[in-house]
């Protein structure tokens, strides 16, 4: 509950008091999946969280009160195609430096771009699940800086026709945040070309160029300055890469820099309708990092600002410190870089056919948005629906869970249970285990039929879990078939009040809570097979009979 | 009008056999063998179609001519210095093994350019031999791989004999800008062979190989050819791929061809033309078989070209124009119009427009496409206390006064603010000058021009005037920034040298029209009198 609680809080004095104590209990933000898994596990904590979070975040508007920030967003995905952008060499992340390179890719005389059909196609797909325009007709550029990273001294992108336009992301703010629903604009969706990377000597005497990257294709994907917090910011984030994992464009991790955000963020007092300088901020490698570092840089201009320092406030790139939870100025922005981007010349325009729009339009699975509608109208909680959609493995195992006919909320509160709390301790995805979507729905028909109680239930999970099987199987080969004969419970009932005659008199006397105790003997004799409906009216009978 | 030269057939001297082929082709009447004899002036002969039957018939080995061809090489190089890097024991040694495999019976020895030797200019890359594009930024550099038009020369079976002098990445129209060496031209050694690609012209002109590969952004394969005398061939944008070729302009940039004859050139053409999966912008037409196409002498009808419109354009006759070109080009309208072909005069009203849009668009280009000579990967490096400093003395020291200056304008052109007024205004000139070669092509077959303003000039006339050098070029620009093929074929001479100089007749025509082209440049070069285009230098023994 720690990370959801301090994930609220967001005033800047507060943040700097406690920076300790955020350093040491937060943790990336993968674990959107491992925080819900806690909260849904301790109901009553989360009640008291709730208030502690009403009452932060009305201190956070407080102080910034008479100030609105603004934030726009710019991301690279890094596209998981086979083979670069523009020569046929693999990437791996993680390779020996300079093994996955070639002529072209290292920028060597008289080689040539030749583009890889997969950019284009996922361009598209991701154009179109960002409800974008996409166009007919589109080109490449140069942009053109020297850096060792960069081989040919340009990079191939896209600038004034970008492949995709005009688009928007919907999508639903965690219920710890108050939740609420969102529309951000998407400003453009455009291919490109990723640098290599410069690995420096610890002595800072030298630098090594490392240039695997080089030549792997990114769609970088701007956002209208639509988001206010950031929170807003981050959801934002993890929208998309949930939108680039369901498409398969990518794996959209962070951590390995295929998902990077570089966000601007300008503060300006409420009811001016000019922007104020915007600073750009680089260098967070989670959701929640993005999330604090905006907060962070917003109080810090706010700060500015009610100080009557706000020209202190300049065009500059900060990056995100993780340690003193800060941002530090990288370098003040001289002016407008001039990459003197012109058409590249080695490659034709990108035609596209509305045929092959189509065809590519026909293919996009559905996405997370259409999914949480479409479990909200289940009469899921949004806890649940924005569980389930967050990861399409596990909406794909819930979706064929119910096609074998289990009941919606049952399936949905075993995944984000059990299931999630094994996923969690085994470090697996949903995918990755041997539990099969119609075992679950069995497991789940079985309970509710009679067949086994509950409690088995659990036991017999953890079985499918690890090692796989049939619920059928489990429960022949483990004899866990429920006793729900009348008369075996009854003389199980019978022998067991006939050993405790103690408990009995005391029963008898009064002290009622001793059925618990009878009841327990009776499982135990049972070896947890007995129905625990039928074990406790016999009970009951038996106990107050005289 | 200088005397008819005396022609000495030293480069081809052996008998012709009676073959299939040779009846497609009879051009020559009677080259006989060697001693070679003086011989009235006469038709240029095909000196692959020659070596191709030596070989079949095992009259000759394939190191028998590469001896003859790198003993001539050796002779005139120290004059002529047309190569950066001459690979005689390589050629040596590949010569003697297809001999081997020829003996051997083995089938396919005898590739189409089997034996026969090509020197490529030194911007195209050739795997294991130096590559520097004329330029000290390159210099001990060794690429990886061989260009596609290199590559698929090597497996036609062609000998890679060296790689040619040029000006420093193709910027130039002396060869004097190689950071290297001067190349001479083999009519007059105090005179340049033209550029950029100087060395190949020069090269073929001296039979110091049989053909070799050039490379056009602005002229460089035409005006060269013009001045050295040889043919030139400026391929259709697209028609041959750039891949391995250094890029200097990479929307105008094409690999061209030289040759002796139009058959040479043709026959080059067919095997390195074709669409190339390394390079997006080569173009997916059909290769014809150009060589097959083109008709003997001895089957050709009295007016072979009957109904051939042709259109002389009249802005590259008038003012600036050395009056020995206009009056050789003119010669030249008449044989054709004695060929049967009908010539009008056609104005080209943005001809002039297209030397500033050329200057702008190529420098533009240049300034990007030469980013990657930063010292980092590969070349040279000047060791540095700081990035920076590593990038400035590196290419301070790598790259020539020509390079710098045509970066530095591309750099200007392409700033933001000044986009507009030069680069784009520049591309709209572009489509200005293709839309009038369009519709000038739309009523005649073929456009002719001199290919340069004047026949080659001394070493040094122009070296400190870079616009007179520039403006030299007004001649072939126009073509690049359309994309059409142009053919270069020796058209007569002017006063100047020992023997006169070579003036070259340039034939423009519709994109891919190549064929056609060399159709009837070969008409042309077949049935023109009196003249013989081979320089003084090879009479000398």
């Amino acid at each position: 509950m720690a990370l959801t609680l301090l994930r609220g809080m967001r005033t800047p004095i507060s943040f700097r008091s406690s920076t300790g104590l955020f350093f040491t209990v937060l943790r990336p933000r993968l674990a959107r999946f491992t925080t819900r898994v806690e909260s849904a596990q301790a109901t009553e904590a989360k009640a008291a969280a709730k208030s502690i979070q009403l009452v932060t975040k009305e201190a956070a508007e407080q102080k910034t009160q008479g100030f609105e920030a603004i934030i726009g967003i710019e991301t690279h995905v890094q596209l998981s195609t086979v083979t670069k952008a523009f020569c046929s060499c693999p990437y791996n992340y993680g390779s020996q430096p300079n093994t996955t390179i070639c002529p072209t890719c290292m920028g060597h005389p008289g080689t040539l771009p030749v583009l890889n059909e997969k950019v284009v196609e996922c361009a598209v797909k991701l154009g179109l699940a960002l409800n974008c325009e996409i166009s007919m007709t589109s080109k490449f550029d140069r942009k053109q800086y020297f850096y060792p990273d960069l081989p040919k001294g340009y990079q191939i992108s896209q600038f004034d026709i970008p492949i995709a336009k005009k688009g928007y992301v919907d999508l639903d703010l965690p219920v710890e945040f108050g939740g609420g629903h969102r529309k951000f604009g998407i400003t453009r969706v455009h291919m490109e070309e990723d640098a290599g990377k410069l690995l420096h000597s610890e002595s800072g005497s030298y630098s090594q160029v490392d240039l695997n990257r080089a030549g792997v294709p990114l769609l970088e994907i701007v956002s209208e300055p639509d988001m206010r917090t950031g929170i807003e910011a981050a959801e934002y984030g993890a929208e998309l890469q949930r939108i680039v994992r369901y498409l398969g464009v990518s794996n959209g991790n962070m951590q390995e820099g295929s998902l990077r955000c570089d966000v601007n963020v300008s503060v300006r007092p409420v009811g001016q309708s000019e922007f104020g300088t915007k600073v750009e901020i680089k260098n967070m490698n989670s959701f929640s990092e993005i999330n604090r570092a905006i907060d962070y840089e917003i109080s810090r201009q706010i700060l500015l600002h009610k100080e009557g320092q706000a020209d202190q406030i300049v065009q500059e790139t900060r990056l995100w410190d993780e340690s003193s939870q800060k941002t530090f100025t990288m370098r003040k922005k001289e002016g407008l870089a001039d990459y003197r981007y012109f058409p590249e010349p080695d490659l034709p325009e990108v035609v596209l056919s509305t045929d092959y729009i189509d065809e590519i339009s026909k293919s996009l699975p559905e996405l997370p948005e259409a999914k949480r509608r479409r479990y909200e109208n289940m009469g899921l909680s949004m806890q649940d629906v924005l569980f389930l959609a967050n990861d399409d493995n596990v909406a794909h195992f819930f979706d064929s869970t119910l096609e074998h006919g289990a009941d919606a909320k049952l399936a949905c509160n075993w995944i984000m249970g059990d299931i999630a709390a094994y996923l969690k301790n085994e470090k697996l995805s949903i995918d990755e285990t041997k539990l099969t979507p119609l075992e679950l729905s069995e497991l789940i028909a079985s309970i509710k039929n009679g067949t086994i109680s509950g409690k088995i239930g659990k036991e017999i999970l953890v079985e499918l879990i690890s090692k796989g099987g049939t619920v059928k199987g489990v429960i022949e080969e483990k004899d866990l078939v429920q006793i729900a004969d009348p008369a075996a419970i009854e003389a199980m009932v019978d022998k067991v009040i006939a050993d405790n005659p103690k408990q009995l008199e005391q029963y008898r006397a009064g002290k009622t809570k001793l059925q618990g105790f009878f009841a327990g003997q009776v499982m135990k004799a049972s070896k947890g097979k007995a129905n625990p409906v039928l074990l406790n009216k016999i009970l009951g009978e038996k106990l107050n009979a005289n | 009008m200088p005397p008819p030269l005396q022609a000495h057939r030293l480069f081809i001297s052996h008998r012709r056999l009676p073959t299939p082929a040779r009846r497609r082709f009879t051009a020559v009447s009677s080259v006989q063998s060697a001693p070679a004899t003086t011989s009235a002036p006469g038709p240029a002969t095909s000196s692959i179609l020659s070596i191709r039957e030596s070989l079949l018939s095992g009259e000759r080995t394939a190191a028998d001519i590469t001896s003859e061809y790198l003993s001539r090489l050796r002779r005139t190089e120290p004059s002529l210095r047309s190569f950066i890097h001459v690979a005689d024991a390589a050629a040596e040694r590949e010569a003697e093994e297809l001999d081997r495999r020829i003996a051997s019976g083995e089938k396919d020895a005898v590739g189409p350019l089997a034996g026969v030797l090509v020197g490529v200019k030194d911007n195209l890359c050739t795997a294991n031999m130096p590559s520097t594009g004329g330029s000290r930024i390159l210099d001990g550099y060794r690429p990886a791989y061989d260009a596609t038009a290199v590559r698929r020369l090597r497996e036609a079976g062609a000998i890679v004999v060296g790689k040619t002098n040029l000006d420093e990445f193709g910027m130039g129209s002396t060869t004097e800008g190689s950071a290297f060496q001067v190349t001479t031209n083999p009519w007059d050694d105090s005179r340049v062979p033209g550029g950029s690609s100087g060395g190949s012209a020069s090269a073929v002109s001296a039979r110091q190989c049989v053909v070799s590969l050039g490379s056009d952004t602005g002229g460089s394969v035409r005006q060269p050819a013009s001045f050295c005398g040889v043919v030139g061939l400026k391929p259709t944008y697209g028609r041959v791929s750039r891949f391995g070729l250094m890029a200097y302009a990479s929307s105008l940039d094409v690999v061209g061809c030289f040759g002796s004859s139009v058959f040479d050139t043709a026959t080059i053409l067919s095997v390195v033309a074709g669409h190339d999966k390394m390079d997006s912008t080569s173009s997916l037409q059909d290769v014809p078989d150009y060589a097959s196409e083109l008709v003997s002498l001895d089957l050709l009808e009295s007016k072979p070209l009957n109904g051939l419109r042709i259109g002389i354009i009249q802005e590259t006759l008038g003012e600036g124009v050395d009056t020995g070109v206009i009056s050789s080009i003119k010669d030249a309208a008449s044989h054709l119009e004695r060929l049967g072909s009908v010539v009008e005069e056609v104005s080209l009203p943005s001809f002039s427009l297209g030397l500033p849009a050329y200057y702008i668009l190529a420098s533009s280009e240049a300034s990007s496409n030469l980013s990657r000579y930063d010292g980092i990967r590969y070349g040279r490096q000047v060791s540095a206390d700081d990035l920076n400093e590593i990038y400035g003395e590196s290419r301070a020291n790598g790259l020539g006064h020509e390079v710098k200056m045509r970066i530095l304008m591309g750099t200007y052109a392409l700033s933001s603010g000044y986009y507009d007024a030069y680069y784009k205004r520049a591309q709209q000139v572009r489509t200005l000058v293709k839309e009038s070669f369009k519709g000038a092509l739309e009523r005649y077959d073929i456009l002719i021009s001199p290919a340069a303003s004047s026949a080659a000039y001394k070493i040094g006339e122009k070296i400190n005037d870079p616009l007179a050098m520039y403006s030299g070029d007004i001649m072939t620009v126009n073509v690049n920034l359309a994309g059409l093929p142009a053919l270069v074929v020796p058209c007569g001479f002017v006063e100047g040298g020992a023997a006169g100089l070579p003036v070259g007749l340039q034939m423009i025509g519709s994109p891919f029209s190549e064929g056609n082209l060399l159709r009837v440049g070969h008409i042309f070069e077949q049935t023109l009198q009196n003249f013989s285009f081979v320089p003084p230098l090879l009479a000398e023994r």
